[in-house]
């Protein structure tokens, strides 16, 4: 039974960061119905801004996170608006492969950028936030567990309240409804997209650092794995749809840990993705989306 | 008329002397090392890769091989399958060396080893361990001990040294050298009365170990065995320790050698185990100078196991040239095979009918973020 709780808790905060990620392809899906597949290469932008900015901060303290976290959102944010502005905006109107393909490369310009800069050997990321290792009777929670769980939880309510409380967030699902319409209303479409990309990114950025502060290895591809399965974890939530999102994240983080800790430790990766084609095949639309018939 | 003068006369005239200043240059003897310089193996290469450029300044001071100098050329695979194959393709085609000195990693040193043996290119691998290596053909060698060996040492450390009777692996399943030594390990262990409690697996890439390690926390073991690399290695023990599994000895192979062992892990590596081919604190003269000459060449670094067998492999190579008195392919794995008593710094080294060699193998302690040097195992 502990051992059942502890992977329980180890794959809460695995898919805590699922979730994180997924956010931002959800948003994105929602609102351009294109995939952002360089997402996952701006979470691990998040990651070394963080590992930058870590080492002019002293070690083990709370508020030093916070800066870390903060940077590296807001760097993300203006990562993801520079790359709409610069690949995406011009391809608004056309076919959504061209889209997809301009993604990839937009995805494997920053992976070998970042091989070329930084280099590709793996990094140590600062110990930052305090590592303490509390103990709830037999069970054992990370600190670092416990600031995943609850920076995401955070953030997460707080995606809530932006989308569906302030008129900006209104303007998104408008946009996400029918463009065209929502440009009759008088919403500056360019704005909310913008927006909307830096709010997704800002979300990679936080799980870039959050990632990066629990497993301190950092390399210019660490993006690509942790990237395709939040993915899979949008899918599987129901893409477009936020709290979907969340949830795929989380039920992948779990179900990863508990395969990874049982015999059939060699599948675990072969277990995310065959999940995708059973979600695919059966329910395409995704736990919590609705598969919408367009109806002439 | 003066424009075809020209062509006759004055054109061959260029391209005799070009070619005499080619020939000029072609004294040298090309020698082909392909290393993972970068990447997440970059420990490995750039250690094996100074070990070997240190023989070959040496022998070129020492008025090189048969009179002509060494010209090594090195190619960087990345520590990415794949890219190995490639470099060592280039080298053999375009470079057209007469050698090839590499790999450290047995995945990578096994996607090479085929395209060496159709080219007919003798090649040398100084640490991979896995025995498929050699098994490729007749003109792929190695200058280190083999993993049936490595994990017979392992199983009887666990048993006499750390006196665990229950063990637990984790095994990365991308490696071909991590595959290889835990069945090394496992079949000894089991046949020495061992057990194995858990058996579970990774990937190389992987940062997250909590899963595997609960696992392993619930099953209730003596020891962890972790035949990986150094980077996953150090992040396990790590997560070990977080998860409250402590006073567990965590032991592994020569691919936890690199200084970033303990630059990732800290003070939760302190008091772990691995074997590995040599340690620069053995005491012997041959070692005492390899290691004075390493560190006044390379800024006071200290070199670790793989930089001394790179060292060895080129020295072994130098030497075959010299006994095949030729740069021909197959006189220099004729001269490769019969190498005997070669005096090395990682032992006397004898190429066996296998293309291994036979060595012994030390155990190495992390004591003070330092590679403490426990004691010697002889086969």
């Amino acid at each position: 039974m502990t051992e059942f709780l502890q992977q329980l808790l180890n794959g809460l905060s695995l898919g805590a960061i699922y979730a994180l990620i997924a956010l931002g392809y959800t948003m994105v899906y929602g609102v351009l119905r294109f995939i952002n597949f360089a997402h996952s290469d701006v979470f691990m932008v998040g990651a070394f801004v963080g590992y930058f900015v870590g080492q002019h901060l002293p070690h083990s303290t709370v508020w030093g996170s916070l800066v870390i976290l903060a940077t590296a959102m807001l760097a993300c944010a203006l990562l993801g608006m520079l790359i709409e502005r610069l690949a995406y905006r011009r391809l608004r109107g056309a076919p959504t492969l061209n889209v997809l393909i301009t993604a990839i490369g937009v995805s494997l310009l920053l992976e070998s950028t970042g091989q070329a800069v930084f280099g590709a050997e793996p990094r140590t990321f600062p110990g930052v936030f305090p590592v303490k290792n509390l103990t709830l009777g037999p069970l054992v929670i990370s600190s670092s567990q416990l600031l995943v769980i609850g920076v995401a939880a955070a953030l997460l309510v707080a995606l809530q309240f932006i989308v569906f409380r302030t008129r900006i967030g209104t303007a998104m699902r408008a946009v996400s409804l029918n463009p065209k319409a929502a440009q009759l209303v008088g919403i500056n479409n360019d704005r909310v997209i913008s927006f909307t990309f830096a709010l997704g990114s800002a979300l990679a950025g936080a799980g870039g650092v959050l990632y990066a502060l629990n497993y301190p290895s950092i390399d210019p591809l660490m993006g690509v794995m942790p990237g395709l399965k939040a993915f899979v974890a949008a899918i599987l939530g129901g893409i477009g749809n936020i709290p979907g999102a969340a949830l795929g994240g989380l039920i992948l983080g779990t179900v990863e840990t508990f395969v990874s800790g049982s015999q059939f430790s060699t599948y675990k990766d072969a277990i995310a993705f065959g999940v995708l084609i059973l979600i695919l095949l059966f329910r395409p639309a995704g736990l919590l989306g609705k598969f919408t018939v367009e109806k002439v | 008329m003066t424009s075809r003068l020209l062509n006759i006369l004055v054109f061959p005239a260029l391209f005799a002397v070009a070619a005499l200043a080619a020939h000029a240059a072609d004294t040298a003897i090309k020698i082909g090392e392909y290393a993972s310089l970068t990447g997440k193996e970059a420990a490995f290469g750039q250690s094996s890769h100074k070990g070997t450029l240190l023989a070959i300044e040496e022998l070129n001071d020492a008025g090189g091989v048969l009179g002509r100098k060494l010209d090594l050329l090195t190619e960087d695979d990345q520590s990415k399958p794949g890219e190995s194959s490639t470099a060592v393709r280039k080298l053999i085609a375009r470079d057209k060396v007469v050698a090839i000195l590499g790999e450290v990693a047995s995945s990578r040193s096994l996607e090479a080893a085929p395209v060496c043996q159709a080219a007919r290119i003798p090649m040398i691998s100084p640490s991979s361990t896995n025995p498929k290596v050699t098994d490729t053909g007749s003109y792929i060698f190695r200058v280190c001990f083999i993993d049936p060996f490595q994990g017979t040492v392992l199983a009887k450390f666990a048993k006499d040294t750390l006196h665990a009777r229950h063990v637990a692996v984790l095994t990365s399943v991308s490696s071909a050298y991590s595959v290889g030594l835990a069945k090394f390990f496992k079949d000894r262990f089991t046949a020495d009365g061992g057990q194995i409690v858990s058996d579970l697996k990774y990937s190389e890439g992987d940062k997250d170990f909590h899963a595997q390690l609960t696992a392993i926390k619930a099953a209730g073991v003596e020891a962890i065995f972790v035949p990986g690399y150094y980077t996953e290695a150090a992040l396990i023990c790590k997560q070990a320790h977080e998860l409250g599994i402590l006073g567990v000895p965590i032991f592994g192979g020569d691919g936890w050698e690199a200084p970033e062992l303990v630059q990732i892990g800290g003070a939760d590596v302190e008091g772990c185990y691995y074997s590995t081919h040599y340690s620069p604190q053995i005491p012997t003269p041959a070692v005492q100078a390899f290691v004075k000459k390493f560190q006044a060449r390379f800024d006071g670094q200290t070199p670790d196991a793989m930089a001394a067998l790179g060292y060895d492999s080129a020295m072994v190579l130098a030497d075959a040239i010299k006994r095949a008195a030729s740069t021909d392919g197959r006189k220099i794995r004729d001269a490769l095979a019969a190498t005997k008593n070669f005096p090395g710094v990682t032992g006397q080294t004898t190429i066996d009918a296998h293309r291994n060699a036979t060595k012994g193998a030390v155990i190495i302690t992390v004591k003070d973020g330092q590679f403490n040097f426990l004691q010697t195992v002889e086969p």
